[in-house]
């Protein structure tokens, strides 16, 4: 066998083999680029409530229709704000706040058509409110009480997930079951939604999903919520090039929609479950908005990022430009807001009811439906537990 | 060497009798539920033109086509993953896992998602899947070829884990796997893939959660799964000459466990000898050491021991005869215990 041929390292001064490595700086502006969010980024309503063109994606929206979307941002804002009280009073263990990504998720959530099935991560309030679960069932997840009591078949609205990135292949899974169904090539057919976070486009699984749905066709719209923050983590900590640029190595569409624009969410979306349900998916879209909260009640945002980027966001609020937009046209009147208003403080008031009566489960639930066809040893288990449990005074319970 | 003595009835064996090695009789029993049920699928790597590397799925693409037999790309997290999502759907998901070392990338999905999709949803979502995993050494293999992972499965509550060791167990097993609503995790005797026997393919030999007696005796109990069930019985066959009577029990279903026959074997015989080629720390072995001790205390005349594979890595082919549990490993045990 001949010897190996000798590799000599290139050098600092070498010229590279390929496109030279980004700058930091470049790095930074199509990752993060604050003000626009890049060239590609299709907005149909700006921060300041104008009406833009788009050549690719536009929509028409009446009047009615851009109140209900607006009554359904003000409606899960409330939910969230409310939620997030709720935990600072020791109601709730934890909570996840979705709030800045109202018009993201309401955008997504409205393009949905009722036959497709939807895939949340665990931020996924909106959704969830588009799909008709209840605020109160989302309660019982960060209460401690159960693990989300909505019925996923239902509702086609997945449990949430919290391992990060999970859902994404679980989702994949499911429009190719859509696609082998034979729901898949008109215009009636059926779509998969996934929606997984900027941090979770490290993972592998959302890897494997983008290559799965891509070799198999799948009716499936990626939809990554690039909130630009993985806890204390910014985006450039996950990538070099902005996210939906990756479609593009998998061999589908990625789009990068502003996020905090409703209308915008919306029409590409719709426009993405359409292509996925006539048979050209999947597609990725990137919904580019920030995290106007902490990760979580547990986490302290100060430590890792400054208040001037904040500052900054609150500009493009994502209501705001809805509400200007609604006066501008004459299309709301102060009654309107007002109603909206008054219906948000009546479900924060049922939510609060809700959850502060929300009773702990039985003791014994630890051992329902861990098998769906039972299991011998687990049931002695149980049943040692529970006559243990029963030995007390007042007995189990 | 003695036939296994399988305890249902050997009246006039049926025209359906027919003499199959373990592989082909997980093929035929693929193929039986893939006739069954449409909803029956089967992905992984390889499993489609070329029958997998153990030819265990040969022909089916070809008779099912490729949306039944799915070549997957090559990723085994994705394979897991996606057969949440299309057993959510409706479907049967029968997984192949290459390789007993190659199913840690999944581990995420099986013990996150699988394993726990039922509970989280008090229900409402079930996982009929089966995870098929050709398990154990003595192949002669490369590193990660050779592992005995099922312990990690059997620790995982919502998984069913089982491993069969013998054609007409494959046949029947793999079939009741795939029919059951409770994803399961299914052991494959990778080194007995080509060991014959027969199979009635007209009833089944019993439920699939429960273990079996293959031999009876009376001196001492030997338990065991999967690819030591054959050298237990060897060891049993050998140990007769010598004027030892062993009893030899197939535990099939490694969780839950079927103890029931263990506990009635050992109150007998007073001793027990558990044979597995996986390590014994916080294994199967310990497991059903502790539970043997718990129900029969006043029973055993011996304490319970144990014949394993090492807790080390499974070691180059070259000492893999050394690592594995053999006939005379086997009988210095039972020597052991009969001396206590």
């Amino acid at each position: 066998m001949s010897s190996p041929e000798k590799w000599t390292h290139p050098g600092p001064d070498a010229a590279p083999a390929t496109a030279a490595k980004p700058t930091a700086e470049q790095v930074i502006a199509g990752l993060r680029a604050t003000d626009e969010g890049g060239a590609d980024l299709v907005q149909l309503l700006t921060p300041e409530g104008e009406r833009v063109q788009h050549p690719d994606f536009d929509i028409d929206i009446t009047g009615e229709e851009l109140r209900g979307l607006y009554r359904d941002m003000v409606l899960v804002r409330r939910v969230d704000r409310e939620a997030n009280a709720l935990q600072r009073k020791g109601e709730l263990g934890i909570w996840v706040p979705l709030l800045g990504q109202e018009a993201a998720q309401i955008g997504a959530g409205r393009a949905l058509r009722p036959q497709d099935m939807a895939f949340p991560s665990y931020r996924e309030h909106g959704i969830a409110w588009t799909r008709g679960v209840k605020p109160t069932e989302l309660l019982g997840i960060f209460r401690g009480t159960d693990n989300g009591t909505w019925d996923p078949v239902e509702h086609r609205f997945h449990p949430y997930t919290i391992v990060i990135g999970n859902q994404v292949l679980n989702a994949a899974g499911y429009a190719m079951g859509q696609k082998f169904d034979g729901k898949v090539g008109d215009a009636d057919g059926e779509a998969t939604i996934c929606f997984f976070g900027d941090g979770a486009t490290s993972q592998g699984d959302v890897h494997e999903g983008f290559v799965w749905a891509a070799v198999y066709d799948a009716p499936l719209v990626f939809f990554c919520q690039n909130n630009q923050w993985a806890i204390s983590e910014p985006t450039e900590r996950q990538s070099r090039l902005p996210l939906y640029q990756r479609a593009r190595g998998y061999g589908f569409p990625g789009i990068r929609v502003d996020g905090n624009d409703v209308l915008a969410t919306l029409a590409v979306t719709r426009w993405a479950l359409e292509e996925c349900r006539q048979g050209n998916g999947p597609i990725l879209i990137e919904a580019f908005t920030y995290r106007m909260d902490a990760h979580t009640t547990s986490d302290d945002p100060s430590r890792y990022r400054l208040s001037d980027e904040l500052e900054l966001w609150k500009l493009k609020d994502p209501i705001e430009r809805v509400k200007v937009h609604l006066v501008k046209q004459q299309w709301a009147d102060q009654a309107f807001f007002e109603s909206v208003e008054a219906e948000a403080e009546q479900i924060a008031i049922e939510l609060r009811d809700y959850c502060v009566n929300l009773p702990d489960p039985p003791a014994g639930r630890i051992f329902s439906e861990v098998y769906a066809e039972g299991n011998p040893v687990l049931e002695a288990q149980r049943d040692e537990f529970l006559a243990y449990h029963a030995g007390f005074a007042g007995g189990e319970h | 060497m003695a036939a296994p003595t399988m305890d249902r009835p050997t009246s006039a064996a049926p025209a359906a009798v027919q003499t199959l090695t373990i592989a082909k009789a997980l093929n035929n029993g693929l193929r039986a539920s893939m006739e069954a049920n449409p909803k029956v699928i089967v992905m992984g790597e390889d499993v489609g033109k070329l029958g997998g590397v153990f030819r265990i799925t040969d022909g089916l693409q070809k008779d099912f086509g490729e949306q039944r037999v799915l070549d997957t790309p090559l990723a085994e997290s994705g394979i897991i993953g996606t057969a949440v999502g299309l057993a959510i759907r409706g479907y049967r998901p029968v997984c192949e896992i290459q390789f007993d070392g190659f199913i840690f990338p999944g581990f995420d999905q099986i013990v996150s998602q699988v394993a726990k999709l039922h509970f989280r949803t008090q229900g409402r979502l079930k996982v009929p899947m089966v995870i098929r995993v050709p398990f154990g050494g003595g192949i002669g293999a490369v590193e990660h070829h050779s592992e005995s992972p099922e312990s990690y499965f059997a620790h995982t509550a919502g998984l069913k884990v089982v491993a069969c060791s013998n054609p007409a167990d494959a046949y029947w097993m793999i079939q009741q796997a795939i029919d059951c609503d409770d994803p399961v995790l299914f052991f494959e005797p990778k080194r007995r893939y080509y060991e014959k026997g027969e199979v009635d393919t007209t009833a089944a030999p019993g439920p699939l959660f429960a273990s079996r007696t293959l031999r009876t005796g009376t001196d001492v109990t030997l338990v065991t799964y999967g690819p030591m069930v054959r050298t237990s019985l060897d060891a049993a066959a050998a140990a007769e000459e010598e004027g030892r009577s062993l009893e030899v029990i197939d535990l099939r279903t490694l969780s839950p466990l079927d103890l029931a026959p263990v506990y009635e074997s050992v109150r007998r015989t007073g001793r027990l000898v558990v044979v597995t080629e996986a390590p014994s720390e916080s294994s199967i072995s310990s497991e059903i050491a502790a539970k043997v001790q718990q129900e029969c205390f006043y029973s055993l005349q011996a304490p319970v021991l144990r014949v394993t594979g090492f807790d080390t890595p499974y070691p180059p082919s070259k000492l893999e005869e050394e690592f594995l549990p053999d006939l005379d490993r086997v009988l210095h045990a039972v020597d052991r215990s009969l001396a206590w």
